[in-house]
Parts: C-alpha cells; structure tokens; sequence
C-alpha cells in the first residue's frame, strides 16, 4: 500500500470551477471540521447559493484573504491539508488569472502530482496549454486533467472521449511524462472523490482514487548531498552526549538527494569548486548513528579525509559531472525586475550562493504554444533559455536528471529578491537552443 | 528523471518526511541569517520546533537563544515548564514583558483586559532590540485562512507588517533568506504540519508538554460558548456560574481569552483518539482573539503578529 505524504498541485482559473473542485475534494474527503462548515453555511445562505434549492458554495473553502473575498480573485498560493485512509496530502492550491506562471511555479516546483482543470464546454484553450507546458517544464511527474461541469454538456461520452484525446495529444506535445483525464462535476460531486450516478460509462477512478494510488515521486540519479551546515560542537555539546567521544566531532550536515548514501562509500567531494576524494567514516539520522541514508534523509555525514568542507561544498556518491562555470537554463521570471545579457546576479544552487553574469538569452518561450522566439531580455512571467557564467565551478547536473540538483534561485544582489526559478540544461546546444520562431511576442517586445 | 514507486522510497512515513523537510528548513535559516532566535511560548508548536532545532545541529546545543512574549496572563504551568525547558537545553531566555509596557504606559489595556493583540509591539521591540534578523515561529498553514498563504520563510518590513501580495515565491527546497536592512524574516519551519501530525510527532519523540494540554479538574466558567479558567485575570461576571469540570487545552495563550475543552484525554495517546473524533478546528474551539471577525488574523498578521 502507498502510504506517505503526497505533494499536490492544483491549476486553474476560478471559471474553471477549480475552487469548487478543491472544495469538493475536501469537503467529501470529510477534510472540513464542523465549525468551518458553518461558517460556509452560513455565507452559502446569506449569500443566496443556488437559488432556490439553498446548496453550500464550496468554493467559499478555499476563500483566503479579506482583499480576495473583496475583489473576488485569488492573490496567492494557500496550501491545504487532508488525510484519507490511504495518505496523507499537501495540497498547493495556485490561482490562475494573476501571475499564473509565477504562482503555479511556487505550487508544483515539489508536486508529486498536479490538477489541470478544464471546462468541458470550452475544452483544451490557451490557458490549459500554459499550465501544461509549464507543468511539463517543472518536470511533475503525474498531471491530471479534470474536465469539469461535465453535468453542463449532459455527460456526453462522445464529447469527453474527444476532449480526452486532445488533452492527450497536447501533453505528448508538451513533454509532460504521464497524463490522466477524468470527467468530473465539481458541483455535483460526480467522479470527484464518489463515483455518482451521472456517467456509468466512466469505468475509469474517481479523481480521490486516482491521488491515493499514484507513486510518490522519488529521484533515482546520483546521491548526492548539499552541506548546509557544517557541525563542530568543540565541548557546547546536547545534554546525553559524552563529552569524550564527541571531543573532535566534525559532521556536515544536510539532506540526501538521488539515491542512498552508506558507511564506507567512497565520495567525491567538491570543495569551492576543486574536486577532492574521501570516504564515508559515519552517518547521523535524527535518533543516531545508522548505516545507510536515503533520499529525502535530512543527515550527518563524517568523512575520513581532512578536507576542509564548508557550506555550500557537496558531497556526491560516484562519479561526479565535471564542474563548470557556464551552463545554460530554462527560467522563469519570478519578479518584476527583468533580466538581460551582462546582468550580474547570484545563483543560489544546492546550499552554496555563487556570484554569475547573464551571458545571453537563447530564446522566450511563447507560453501558448511554446514555440522559440529570440529576446532582449526577460520580464515578469517570461519562460526563456539563459547562458550564465558563474565566478566558481558549478557541479551542475540537468534538470531533466534531478529535480534537486538540476534547480536554482537567481537573485538580485542588491536587494535580494528571487528574481527567477532556474531549470538547468546540460545539453542546451548551439542548434538546440536557438530560437527559432519568426516574431518577437509582444510582451517582451515592449 | 527516474521515477520508482513509493514501495522502495524510504520516506514513506509522514512524520518523517515532515521533519526531514523542517530540519532541511531549520539548517539553511541557521546557515543564512547572522541573528536568529527562537518564539518560544511554551506552547506545543513552539515546543515542537525546539525539538526539531536540536536535531537540526546535534550533537551540537542549540546555539540560539529562546525568545518569550510575556504577555503576563500566564498559566503558571506553562512558566514552569518554559524554565525547565530553558534549563535542560541549556538555552538563553529573552522576554519581553508586556507588564513592564503597561506598567510604564507604552501600551494600554485593551477594554476588554486581553493581551494577544498587543503582542505585536512587544514583539517588533524585542527583534528590534537584541537585532534578530530571523525568528523561528511554530505557525501552521492548517491554523488559518491567512497562514494557509504564507511562505516558510515570510518577509517582514521595518513595522513587522506581512503583504500577503507581495510575498517571495518559493520553489524546490531553495529558500532565499536575503532581505532589505531594516526588515527581518519570520521562518516557519512546520508550516506544512497539521495539528494532528504534531500530537503524532509528540507521542513518537515523547516529547515534554505543559500540564495543561492534559486534561485535569479546574474551576471553569463558560462565556460566548467557550470555557474559560478562573485565573487572577480571568473572574467570571455576575450570572456566570463557576464550576468544576475536567478540562484540558488545546493551544496555551493570554489566559485571559484561551478556552479550554471538556476533556478526559490525560496522556498523548488519548489526546490523539480525541483529536480523531473532534468537530473543531483547534482555534475555532479555543480562541476568543481569533473569533471576532473572518479576517482577525489576517488583520492581526499584516501589524506583525507572529
């Protein structure tokens, strides 16, 4: 059985009914304690939800901040927590009108999983392309694309079974690795978590069955581990450790990547960008000493070599990728500040902070159908191939590899601001890379 | 990328992914900022995160010091146990005394005598005076409509006000803890634990609660459909009858507006059987401060409550 916590993102406009769908979820799911449910109630009433037939406006769960009940539009990513027998969910819920890329980064950059809502009247339309392709771009193992208000075109099996294959045929496109579609009715509750009586055609699971059996997701690269910390308690020790065997303990702390560490393993050490060997002496888990960590282990490792590790430097179990100082990355603005050739920023990869230029864009992607344009220079919501050059050897890995280890922050030097999320391409070519679209879009033209 | 099944992963336990990632949290704020310290209330969140901090660095002590809001409507339990706690892990103790604003006029009572909201002030003077760049804090998503969006590590200006629409995205396990000078961080590093995985991660840890999580006999009275303890600043109003009841609580503050439960649960298991079964959001049923509007926490948050 899957038992775990499962990462879940959620996209879509507020037209779509996603706010309901969410609602749906976890109200069926029985996520929503007594009080909040009278508080819906009660708006739901006062508000006149469903006419005459009085019904509670599930959306309201999701209703967040004061400015947002106000003006009726969603600011910013909430997150949302339900248990089912199966597991446990994290449930990153991102609007989808304003700042759609941006927000929908910060939701599913960690998802396991992530919902795409589509109106069964308007089918697949430009903003379902830009979800996709940027789920795809993130690289979210399992997307699901819910064709909601299916009770609005009478459950029709024919009209889903082509929606279906055109969901399919636009997520091959847009490189996302697996793709389920589901008929459902937010408003109703058919197909969401119970299966309902509406569509006894749809042999296939409900959307709540669907997230209890996916996998976690869990990267098979190279174990790998950033140091954040390095440990020298030098005598300030914790109560309940002798102050005898801990007289020289010097540990590196920090969480494992890719694949298992284990005592004894021979590790390459990349130290301010020089690469060093060693071995592994010892590993600390939260309780104590243990034989071998896994991915996802926050850790101490001790090494047998006396290198002078810092924070920043990574340790990594097998052959590591030559380091580099210029690589090339798919990014995606996160600010207002743009970004251009000959801009100096920080990348902040693993747990170091390195000094880097921007040395070119390749291309802007056009997120509606994600064809290759050349740029100037990127703005706020922008997609796009940069070159960067840092001041020390990265060790780089691709994205496409690595989730962790393929992935950083660009940021402002100045100010500090989280200028762009950053998905590294180690195979980024000449050939590969160039634009190769015939029109600059328009907003970057501008 | 290869993605395998959950079968061979070894964090398949909920709790241990949950303090794997506060811990990954917990050492980059560590890492990061020059000043940190630690909201420490006593309170089961904030207890919890303690635990997390020591195994973010052991062997090492904890190497920061405990910062308390005293608002001075303290259940005398949890002044106990804050001390005892100090002294175990050999912490250093910084308090704010909301007593000493109001007894030098810095800050008024409020009309109706409780102290959560005021806290804000003697908050922001107490970051402000020992120069803490980052505090730790034990606020949860599952709390609030307003924690709901906030970010792990939460950008606060100069007046300690949060903007819920300009916050700094957060992406992959990368946090950014660079800030303007002036502003300091809030870093929530349980922000994606509920409150039933905290009783959980307590009963695994065994780790230590004020008494007054458990239930216990107390003179109570009910007003506004919550029970309130008879406390030196908490007396009940003509027509209000005193009782005794066996009672417990579900989160520690100003004595003066935290409702307790009818309760029989007196160890953690029995406080988990009861959390399965309850119809009620933890702040829902048990504080007055947060029940005066839908917003008041979004309200408060926004001045700089924590």
């Amino acid at each position: 059985m899957a038992h775990g916590l499962f990462r879940l993102a959620t996209a879509g406009s507020v037209d779509d009914g996603k706010s309901t769908l969410v609602g749906r979820l976890l109200h069926d799911a029985k996520a929503i304690l007594a009080d909040s449910l009278d508080d819906i109630r009660r708006v739901s009433a006062e508000r006149g939800f469903g006419g005459d037939e009085p019904a509670l406006d599930l959306a309201l769960v999701t209703d967040g901040l004061r400015a947002e009940r106000e003006q009726g539009i969603t600011i910013d990513v909430a997150y949302r927590y339900f248990t089912t027998p199966a597991r446990s969910f994290i449930l990153a819920d991102c609007p989808g009108h304003v700042q759609y890329t941006r927000n929908t980064v910060t939701g599913a950059s960690t998802a396991d999983a992530a919902v795409v809502l589509v109106d069964a009247r308007n089918g697949v339309v430009e903003q379902t392309r830009r979800h996709l392709g940027v789920l795809g771009l993130l690289r979210v193992p399992q997307v699901i694309v819910a064709v909601n208000k299916m009770d609005l075109i009478g459950w029709d099996a024919s009209a889903f079974a082509a929606l279906e294959s055109q969901v399919t045929a636009v997520a091959r496109e847009l490189d996302i690795e697996s793709v389920t579609v589901i008929p459902v009715s937010a408003l109703d509750g058919d197909n969401v978590v119970d299966r309902g009586v509406s569509a006894p055609w749809y042999t296939g699971p409900t959307l709540l069955e669907l997230l209890e059996t996916l996998p976690v997701a869990v990267e098979q690269h190279v174990a790998r581990l950033d140091v954040q910390l390095v440990i020298r308690p030098q005598g300030a020790l914790q109560p309940g450790y002798d102050a005898e065997a801990f007289r020289d303990f010097r540990g590196y702390a920090g969480t494992v990547s890719g694949g298992s560490l284990r005592v004894g393993d021979a590790v390459q050490v990349l130290s301010a960008g020089r690469p060093y060997t060693a071995s592994i002496e010892g590993l600390r888990s939260t309780t104590g000493p243990i034989e071998a960590a896994h991915a996802g282990d926050a850790v101490v490792v001790e090494l047998d070599a006396d290198i002078d590790v810092a924070r920043g430097d990574t340790i990594v179990a097998g052959e590591l990728s030559e380091p580099t100082r210029e690589f090339a990355a798919e990014v995606c603005l996160l600010s207002d500040v743009p970004v251009g050739p000959g801009q100096r920023v920080l990348i902040k990869h693993g747990a170091q902070v390195v000094q880097a230029k921007v040395e070119g864009i390749d291309h802007v992607l056009r997120v509606s159908d994600f064809s290759k344009h050349p740029a100037d220079r990127l703005g706020l919501n922008d997609l796009g191939l940069v070159r960067l050059r840092t001041a020390v050897p990265l060790a780089v890995t691709d994205y496409r590899d690595s989730r962790t280890a393929g992935s950083f922050l660009m940021i402002d030097p100045q100010d500090g601001t989280t200028l762009a999320a950053g998905m590294i391409e180690s195979d980024a070519g000449a050939a590969h890379g160039a634009a190769d679209g015939s029109r600059v879009p328009e907003h970057v033209a501008a | 990328m290869t993605v395998v099944a959950s079968e061979v992963a070894s964090k398949t336990d909920v709790l241990d992914a949950l303090e794997a990632e506060s811990i990954h949290i917990i050492r980059e704020v560590l890492a990061e900022f020059e000043r940190p310290g630690l909201l420490f209330s006593g309170g089961k969140d904030s207890v919890v995160v303690l635990h997390l901090l020591a195994k973010a660095v052991a062997p090492a002590r904890v190497p920061i010091p405990v910062v308390h809001v005293d608002t001075g409507h303290n259940f005398d339990e949890v002044i106990a146990f804050r001390d005892a706690t100090v002294e175990r892990y050999g912490l250093n103790l910084v308090v704010g005394s909301m007593q000493d604003y109001i007894d030098d006029g810095r800050l008024r009572e409020n009309a109706d005598g409780t102290r959560n909201r005021l806290q804000t002030r003697v908050l922001l003077d107490t970051i402000e005076e020992h120069r803490f760049d980052v505090v730790f804090g034990g606020a949860r998503r599952d709390e609030d409509k307003a924690r709901a969006k906030e970010r792990i590590l939460s950008l606060r200006d100069e007046f300690g006000g949060w903007d819920p629409r300009n916050q700094r995205p957060e992406v992959w396990s990368l946090y950014n803890g660079r800030h303007a000078a002036g502003w300091h961080v809030r870093a929530f590093p349980i922000s994606n634990w509920t409150e039933r995985d905290i009783w959980a991660y307590i009963a695994r840890e065994r780790i230590q609660l004020p008494p007054i999580y458990f239930a216990h006999d107390r003179e109570v009275f009910e007003r506004e459909g919550m029970i309130r303890a008879v406390t030196p600043v908490s007396q009940p109003n003509e027509g209000e009858q005193v009782l005794t009841r066996t009672v417990r609580y579900r989160t520690v503050g100003d004595a003066s507006c935290t409702g307790a439960v009818l309760s029989e649960a007196r160890t953690v298991p029995e406080v988990l059987d009861e959390l399965a079964l309850s119809t009620l959001t933890e702040r829902g049923a048990t504080r007055a401060d947060d029940r005066i509007s839908a917003a008041a926490m979004e309200d408060r948050k926004k001045e700089g409550y924590f």
